[in-house]
């Protein structure tokens, strides 16, 4: 009786942490096709996520999503400059990744101008959601 | 037997005024102070700065020392405030008062480090233990020092340098 009653706990548990950022996620994707994005892509967000863009301040040098959250989305990355702790990007080994909007759209603005030297659009924004939501 | 609860007030206040007293800058209380600025870094109790330099700072977060800080409109407008009323130059805290005195008029560091009173009480720390040290690297990691610094607390001796042999007394 008890275990079945802690195992009923668990499973709700495990489905509401996981069905709440895939809530998250689908309700982004939505606000940005009602912005103009066509369908999404996980292979152009992939793309985004291995691209090299030129560093505005130093010539020569360029700046990627792995300077600061590594090559593995399911590790912790380290800010580049101050060495603090970044966790991981996954939602799988990250339970507070992409539960959030306000947080998603702030690190969308800052990491985009500071990678890419502008904004992303709606539609990079869900390719690159698309990309990470599964891994 | 009256006097006792009075006597153990009188304990609890002078303890608790000890404790205010050993801080050296006051504590951050802001929680969304707390939570935004160390998202990347520690949140320096704004105590370190005069008013002029958090204006300064919360004005161009969009190039904050070569990052994109930015914040909403809203969240900017209020941490600035907070960092300004909270400025050294409105604290009483101790190293607010000596970070202070030793900035002229004209003076708006935009970085603790720049703060010639933090430059000479780090000036008898090595490089080696700081950044050279692969451990720290910046002096702006005031919490790998000061274990107690996201409290307030800068006491002398209670630095640990990691990778230093014990604590470091001068």
């Amino acid at each position: 009786m008890r275990m079945a009653t802690s195992m009923t706990f668990g499973l709700i548990f495990l489905f509401g942490a996981a069905s709440s950022y895939a809530t998250v996620v689908d309700d982004q994707l939505k606000a940005y096709q009602a912005q103009g994005a066509g369908s999404f892509s996980a292979q152009r967000g992939e793309q985004m996520w291995n691209k090299d863009y030129p560093d505005p301040e130093e010539p020569g040098k360029v700046r990627n999503c792995h300077v600061c959250h590594g090559k593995d989305f399911k590790a912790s990355g380290k800010h580049a400059k101050t060495g603090k702790t970044i966790d991981p990007l996954s939602p799988s080994v990250n339970r507070e990744r992409f539960t959030d909007p306000q947080f998603i759209e702030k690190w969308f603005k800052r990491n985009c101008k500071w990678v890419m030297d502008r904004e992303c659009t709606p539609q990079e924004k869900g390719d690159f959601l698309m990309y990470l939501k599964d891994k | 037997m009256r006097s006792q609860p009075f006597f153990l007030s009188l304990l609890l206040l002078s303890a608790t005024s000890q404790v205010s007293a050993a801080l050296d800058v006051a504590p951050v209380t802001n929680k969304t102070y707390q939570e935004e600025c160390s998202a990347c870094h520690m949140a320096y109790q704004p105590g370190f700065l005069p008013a002029r330099s958090w204006q300064k700072i919360f004005d161009t977060l969009d190039k904050h020392f070569g990052e994109n800080a930015e914040l909403s409109a809203q969240q900017t407008q209020a941490l600035k405030a907070y960092a300004m009323e909270n400025a050294a130059d409105h604290s009483h805290y101790k190293r607010s008062r000596k970070i202070m005195s030793s900035l002229s008029a004209s003076d708006t560091p935009l970085r603790i480090s720049e703060v010639s009173y933090i430059q000479r009480k780090h000036r008898e720390v090595p490089d080696r233990l700081i950044t050279r040290n692969p451990q720290i690297k910046t002096l702006g990691r005031c919490e790998a020092c000061h274990p107690d610094a996201k409290q307030g607390d800068y006491n002398e001796h209670r630095v640990k340098i990691p990778g230093a042999n014990g604590h470091w007394e001068n």
